[in-house]
């Protein structure tokens, strides 16, 4: 219904926009929204609940090479004043400069993704799996829509009915374990077995803590925290702009330094959990290299940033930020690990990253959850949470030893704004001396 | 479909018709309404990045069934589009009820109105690019410069909330954020400074807390010490006296003082996501934070710092309170329904950052109150030590005990006196020794305001903005280092 209406509301939008623009006028107009219901637990309890349903439009404006937008609310029932709302954006691009690198709509192009989902929307079907736990968390659910159109006539849509489970759970002694389910379709018996598998890992941090010293130590990063390495590439890496501003940690490779040949990543959009559109209608290619075997192979690319430094887009968004990351996996099998890794540190989960040194790629943070000291291949006992500070040249270059033969689907569950689509698909990674200083 | 209150500002009689209008029957309904106007322009190199306006209003319908709180949020704004709010919000409630964490009392009765003391103004689109436009150039200062940017972010927002126990609270602020920066580069060495950090300089107030007197002069000075970084000295690696400009302190409380003084993570609310603290109920009264020239208060009511008001989004009027006095912890971060979960004393702090978002606990004007000390006072007291200045990376562990730092700026401390500039500056410490080591804190002459909009926490997460005041500060035996 959400979808249906907002899809509606969004093609009558343009193409009253399209009725009231002057010849020499452009637009895009993009739609952003959400009918979702989030459930907040602690202690296994509701802690909060409610359901929020939002819908806001952006339209960009075009004239004489200038350009200038506004953010309006959307939705079932709402009809934008948009003969009011054209008319101040023209009185105020009057008074602006310039903008040599605008990206004017050209082709018209459409695409259309619609994915219908099952799951519940009351806490008692997420709590019968979760007595007798300290079970904390976020349970959010519902439709999310993406919508674009423009003056050239290209039309876009993505709804997603989806839901996400991020959640933790806690002992007395405050030590804990991480996971998430997420999809489109709830299956109990896999909820149900997930917890379980939560239960039986919190069992296991049933020890006490041991205290690790500063210094290097081998370590096996799991899919999750791999995930939130990843991540650091969309915030000063991987954009080409940044590269070419000087604000890129990844100059060196663009420079000729190369990473491990373990290290493949790719954008990779087949799966359909995010739109392929981006801001200015593009589509992005269903596969796009960015590091191959160690190279740096590909940069994202967006319109903008291709006509300021005369590159050719591959449909990155307005940021350049990775959107359908996807690690190539390797070698090492689950079972392998922990003998591979010997005698050093398995880490769950990372918080709290930062670049601490970007022009050199060092990153600080913390770990966090089910984190362990492991001693000849046998895990020994959970640590108390500890600060790396280490460089993606030396993790992902000569210290990279193996990669798993497995990849997870580590989903975002962000919800700044609104709820976020995809994911990582990542493996677990095996590193020698990485660095921890606190 | 009648798009009833689309024209602002709305009229209390609108919101008390919709309240008597619900087709919900509950023990105690609010409604809360907000409206935003952001206006935000920036530009790179002289050239325009983004002009345009957001205007953004909805409605949260909040509605006590059986002792438990459901929400309903809405920017649909017809009748029918927030009645549906409110039989959503009754839904929640009653789908939870059996399974409430805490049984919720309806909120008092408050009926008030505050608004931003300063007298706004909008400049026009216009004048601000033109502006923005000078300052790219003059932070040019060498053709080492390879990139100049400024932001310019104003904003007010409305609120209007009124609930069937008889509340009307009004409040209007109007904020200002500002940022600008020059990276320069030489060969590999690339090194960028900015007006005090990422969007550090944030006000309650107009267009005069942009163009101040000062401004030329910061502008020319930012140019000027990113190109002289890139022939500084790497920051040593020692353990040292640090000295924290207040641009850097406004992250030092708002990391290691304002989170971990929350009562919801104390509660545990926040472990899944932003985390815990290592603060226990137990503390509150007992524990000693820092050394005794530590105080630190909970202040709404600077008028023209970010993040004051008069009541928070649940009603409670606000009121400045000191969390630490003379380094003892006295009160919490924790708003009417943190303190009745805990029986622990808090402060006027449940805070949404949105229509579409529910109130939680949140920092507002997090302070160090200024002491004794002029800066040549602290800076003639040590032998060896570093200044530094304006954040650059920050990363803190879920427990808010194990800090790290990276700053843009910094100058050695020799004999009592400012000598080398030093690049990359970093430090790190732990949370209680670090401010157990606090040695100095200036005076007065030396506080200054800052704040940041970008404030995350929260399941649906929830960005805020919050204001921290800080005189110049010192610190004993800090570990401090550079770049690799």
């Amino acid at each position: 219904m959400f979808a249906e209406s907002s899809e509606l509301a969004l093609r009558q939008l343009a193409a009253a926009l399209r009725e009231q623009l002057a010849p020499a006028e452009q637009f895009v107009l993009h739609l952003t929204g959400e009918a979702s219901i989030f459930t907040r637990f602690n202690g296994g309890l509701v802690r909060q609940s409610g359901a929020v349903q939002d819908a806001r439009y952006q339209l960009h404006f075009f004239r004489d090479g200038k350009t200038c937008w506004r953010n309006f609310a959307g939705g079932e029932d709402q009809v934008p004043p948009i003969a009011s709302i054209l008319e101040d954006l023209r009185q105020e691009i009057d008074l602006l400069a310039p903008d040599p690198y605008a990206v004017l709509p050209k082709v018209a192009q459409t695409s259309r993704h619609s994915q219908t989902g099952q799951f519940p929307t009351d806490p008692a079907a997420i709590l019968e799996a979760t007595t007798g736990l300290d079970f904390t968390g976020l349970y959010a659910c519902g439709t999310v829509v993406r919508g674009y159109a423009d003056s050239a006539g290209s039309e876009h849509w993505f709804s997603a009915e989806t839901f996400t489970l991020d959640y933790s759970l806690f002992d007395s002694e405050g030590r804990a374990v991480k996971g998430t389910y997420a999809g489109s379709h709830w299956q109990a018996a896999e909820y149900q077995r997930q917890i379980a598998a939560s239960r039986q890992q919190l069992a296991q941090m049933q020890r006490s803590l041991k205290s690790i010293e500063r210094g290097q130590y081998r370590t096996y990063l799991a899919p999750a925290a791999v995930a939130d390495l990843v991540g650091m590439l969309s915030w000063g890496g991987i954009s080409e702009a940044d590269l070419q501003q000087g604000q890129s940690a990844l100059a060196l490779l663009r420079d000729g330094r190369q990473l491990s040949p373990l290290l493949s990543l790719q954008e990779d959009f087949q799966g359909g959990l995010v739109p392929s559109f981006n801001d200015h209608g593009e589509i992005a290619p269903v596969q796009l290299s960015l590091i191959d075997r160690g190279q740096l192979v590909n940069t994202l690319v967006n319109a903008r940033t291709a006509q300021e430094y005369d590159r050719v887009s591959n449909g990155a968004n307005s940021s350049e930020s990775l959107r359908a990351p996807s690690l190539a996996t390797g070698q090492l099998t689950r079972e392998q690990i922990l003998p591979e890794l010997g005698t050093g540190l398995y880490l769950s989960n990372l918080h709290y990253l930062n670049w601490s040194d970007r022009p050199t790629g060092r990153i600080t943070g913390m770990t966090r959850y089910a984190c362990f000291w492991v001693e000849d291949g046998e895990v020994v006992a959970p640590i108390g949470n500890l600060r790396f500070d280490a460089s993606l040249y030396d993790f992902w270059g000569a210290n990279l030893l193996a990669v798993t033969d497995f990849a997870e689907y580590v989903a975002a569950v962000d919800s700044y704004g609104g709820r976020s689509l995809g994911g990582d698909l990542v493996p677990g990674m095996l590193v020698k001396d990485f660095t921890y200083t606190l | 479909m009648q798009n009833i209150i689309a024209n602002s500002p709305v009229q209390p009689e609108q919101l008390d018709a919709l309240l008597a209008d619900l087709p919900i029957t509950a023990d105690w309904v609010g409604l809360r309404w907000v409206k935003e106007v952001d206006d935000l322009r920036s530009m790179r190199d002289g050239l325009p990045q983004s002009n345009g306006r957001t205007i953004n209003q909805g409605i949260m319908v909040e509605v006590l069934v059986d002792g438990q709180m459901g929400y309903g949020a809405t920017n649909s704004l017809s009748t029918a589009g927030i009645g549906k709010a409110a039989q959503l919000a009754y839904q929640q409630a009653v789908n939870a009820k059996a399974y409430g964490l805490h049984r919720s009392q309806p909120r008092p009765t408050v009926v008030g109105q505050y608004r931003t003391a300063a007298q706004v103004d909008r400049q026009s689109a216009g004048t601000i690019n033109e502006l923005m436009s000078e300052i790219c150039q003059q932070l040019k200062v060498a053709d080492s410069i390879v990139q100049t940017r400024v932001m310019i972010n104003q904003r007010t927002i409305e609120s209007f909330y009124v609930s069937s126990n008889g509340s009307h609270i009004y409040q209007q602020v109007s904020l200002l954020v500002s940022d600008f920066g020059a990276t320069a580069q030489s060969g590999n060495i690339t090194q960028t400074r900015s007006n005090g950090g990422l969007s550090s300089h944030c006000f309650q107030g107009g267009w005069d807390y942009f163009q101040t007197a000062d401004l030329w002069a910061r502008v020319e000075r930012i140019g000027r010490q990113a190109v002289e970084l890139l022939t500084a000295e790497e920051c040593p690696t020692t353990t040292t006296t640090l000295v924290l400009d207040p641009d850097q302190m406004l992250l030092q409380i708002h990391e290691s003082i304002g989170h971990p003084l929350e009562i919801d993570r104390i509660l545990g609310d926040e472990r899944n996501y932003a985390g815990g603290s290592f603060v226990r109920p137990t503390d509150f009264g007992h524990l000693v934070y820092g050394s005794p020239l530590m105080n630190v208060t909970f202040d709404p009511t600077i008028s023209d710092e970010f993040a004051s008001y008069g009541f928070d989004d649940s009603g409670t009027p606000a009121t400045k309170e000191y969390l630490i006095k003379e380094g003892k912890l006295l009160r919490g971060l924790g708003g009417a329904d943190s303190q009745a979960r805990s029986d622990l004393p808090g402060v006027a702090c449940s805070r949404s950052c949105d229509w579409n978002r529910a109130p939680i606990d949140r920092m507002a004007n997090i302070n160090l109150e200024p002491g004794n000390s002029s800066l040549d006072e602290i800076i003639g007291s040590i032998e060896l030590g570093i200044y530094m200045e304006s954040n650059r990376s920050w990363s803190i562990d879920d427990r808010r005990h194990k800090f790290q730092f990276g700053c843009e700026y910094a100058k050695l401390i020799e004999n009592g006196r400012l000598t080398k500039t030093l690049r990359d500056p970093n430090y790190r410490d732990v949370t209680p020794k670090f401010w157990g080591n606090l040695i100095a804190v200036g005076n007065a002459d030396t506080w200054r305001t800052y704040g940041s909009p970008y404030c995350g926490k929260g399941e649906p997460n929830q960005m805020i903005w919050v204001g921290h005041g800080s005189p110049v500060a010192a610190f004993a035996n800090v570990e401090v280092f550079g770049g690799s």
